[in-house]
């Protein structure tokens, strides 16, 4: 499954405060041990909202409104995409994230929805040509 | 950690106490985790006792539970993770020991390294529980059996070895692949842990071309997952998938790692020239758009590597595709008179396309009827006939 893992934003992550260099190192570390579990698919970190947009919809209107947004503990500071085996897992490995911030913080972990696509019949010989090539490399190397 | 010895040791007592501690049930949810820790924590008790050890010669009757804590930051920061990382690397390569038949290989990998427990490979491969954890407990008494050493094989026999893991990893994705409807969902997850495995063997192994060429080809391949089939579940050829379900995430990382395999040195492997011929259709936004001269390059290449009826096949329809059918059959002409796909359904279906699109419709139904007897699948049947059928209207 996927999950969306989100640090929330800070009154000082609001404000542009950069994190200090230990947090850097120690954040470059755990990012490589999501890479090395072959969990870490995407990650970013966001501008601080004086730099966002927003645009509200209301029926057929639209209206832009510059940031910054006022509930700072309802924003999005950064985020990851991550593959793992269960929400479970995920929790394991935010609990082993380094403070993201210099105050108390919250990171949000939301599952990805996935299609049902794997209720669906595939027969094995209905396949593409890369399929039926997949099949002939498999049988010539066991 | 700088001593090599010492790091061994320690990794042989965490893979010992691996194979002989954990319970069939009950395996922690990470054992290449669990792993590092054990090794890690082996290691802090080992650098802990040294250095009390010292201390006390030199300073007798210190408090020797507050050296202990002292000395407990300073020795994970002197412990090297790319000991623990060559741990792992040893693990997949035991797991996939020649001396092990590939089912077992299989199952060893998923239970060691990819964090299954028992039942969950059971459901996955459909078989039987005590079957699984059978298999693996003899797996696991061949290779003490054998003394097989827990270590990262090297020179020559690195690549043959390498090659074996690689194709445990694919052998993997592809059960998880074929999942079909009331499958359980261990399946496609499947799937999703041969994904994960690549990408560990990709930050293991850096350096190995073929390893980057596999985790693109099965990135490509997952991610037309989403697109494959209909509501009905009926299948969905490439060519007219949506391009809008194909997951552009994994399609990014793939073509990453196809540059990075491209930037190793070395000749292209049959992994990366698969990926390749994958990315050149996931380059494509449209179906119109598809380089097909860059698929044929990339079939020229596999068939100097792998020649095979099935690969000229497939290397025939893309020719069709870049200069046109009569260009094309020729080749599937040749294939024909080859003679080792008198048996293969796939191979009249071709011609019967490329007549078809020639004009010669007679010739064409006959090689669709032909190709519907060979099917050994109702739906292929079927699909076949309708083809035939359609040649008439």
């Amino acid at each position: 499954m996927r999950v969306m893992v989100m640090v929330k934003a800070t009154k000082e992550s609001e404000a542009g405060v950069m994190p200090t260099e230990q947090l850097m190192t120690e954040m470059g570390r755990y990012n490589e041990e999501l890479v090395k579990a072959g969990i870490m698919l995407a990650g970013e970190g966001l501008h601080p909202t004086s730099r966002a947009k927003r645009v509200h919809f209301s029926g057929k209107n639209r209206t832009v409104i510059d940031g910054p947004f006022a509930e700072t503990r309802e924003l999005v500071a950064g985020y990851w995409m991550w593959q793992v085996r269960s929400m479970e897992e995920a929790v394991e490995w935010v609990r082993r994230c380094p403070n993201p911030m210099l105050s108390d913080s919250d990171i949000e972990i939301r599952p990805v929805f996935e299609a049902a696509d794997f209720g669906e019949a595939f027969t094995p010989e209905l396949q593409q040509q890369e399929e039926r090539l997949r099949a002939e490399i498999e049988g010539k190397k066991t | 950690m700088r001593d090599v010895g010492v790091a061994e040791e320690l990794a042989q007592d965490a893979l010992v106490a691996a194979l002989e501690h954990w319970p069939a049930e009950g395996l922690p949810d990470n054992p290449a985790a669990w792993l590092m820790t054990t090794a890690k924590n082996k290691a802090l008790d080992r650098i802990r006792q040294a250095a009390l050890h010292r201390r006390k010669q030199e300073a007798l009757g210190a408090d020797a539970d507050a050296l202990g804590e002292h000395l407990t930051p300073d020795a994970s920061d002197t412990l090297d993770d790319q000991d623990i990382g060559d741990d792992l690397l040893r693990l997949m390569f035991t797991a996939c020991h020649p001396v092990l038949a590939r089912e077992a290989q299989v199952a060893l990998t998923l239970k060691l390294l990819a964090g299954l427990s028992t039942p969950e490979i059971a459901r996955a491969f459909v078989q039987s529980e005590p079957t699984i954890a059978q298999r693996i407990v003899r797996a696991k008494r061949t290779l003490t059996n054998a003394n097989v050493p827990f270590e990262v094989p090297r020179g020559e026999e690195l690549e043959s070895r390498l090659a074996a893991v690689l194709e445990v990893i694919y052998l993997i994705f592809n059960e998880g692949h074929t999942a079909t409807a009331g499958d359980d969902l261990m399946r496609p997850a499947l799937c999703e842990e041969a994904m994960r495995l690549a990408r560990m063997l990709a930050q293991l192994a850096p350096q190995q071309r073929e390893v980057h060429g596999l985790l693109a080809l099965l990135e490509l391949q997952a991610s037309r997952l989403r697109a494959r089939a209909d509501a009905q579940g009926r299948p969905i050829l490439l060519m007219d998938q949506d391009r809008a379900r194909w997951d552009w995430l994994l399609i990014g990382r793939a073509l990453t790692a196809l540059e990075t395999a491209r930037a190793l040195p070395g000749e292209p492997g049959p992994y990366e020239l698969q990926a390749e011929i994958a990315a050149c259709h996931a380059r494509a936004r449209r179906a119109e758009d598809t380089n097909w001269r860059g698929i044929v390059a990339a079939y020229d290449a596999l068939l100097t590597i792998m020649p095979s009826p099935i690969v000229a096949l497939n290397r025939a329809v893309a020719v069709s595709r870049a200069e046109g059918a009569a260009t094309a059959l020729p080749l599937v002409d040749d294939i024909v008179d080859e003679g080792t796909l008198k048996d293969y359904h796939l191979l009249p279906a071709v011609r019967g396309d490329l007549l078809v699109t020639l004009g010669r419709l007679t010739e064409a139904r006959a090689e669709f009827e032909r190709a519907a007897t060979l099917a050994q699948n109702q739906r292929e049947k079927q699909l076949l006939l309708e083809r035939a059928r359609q040649t008439l209207s």
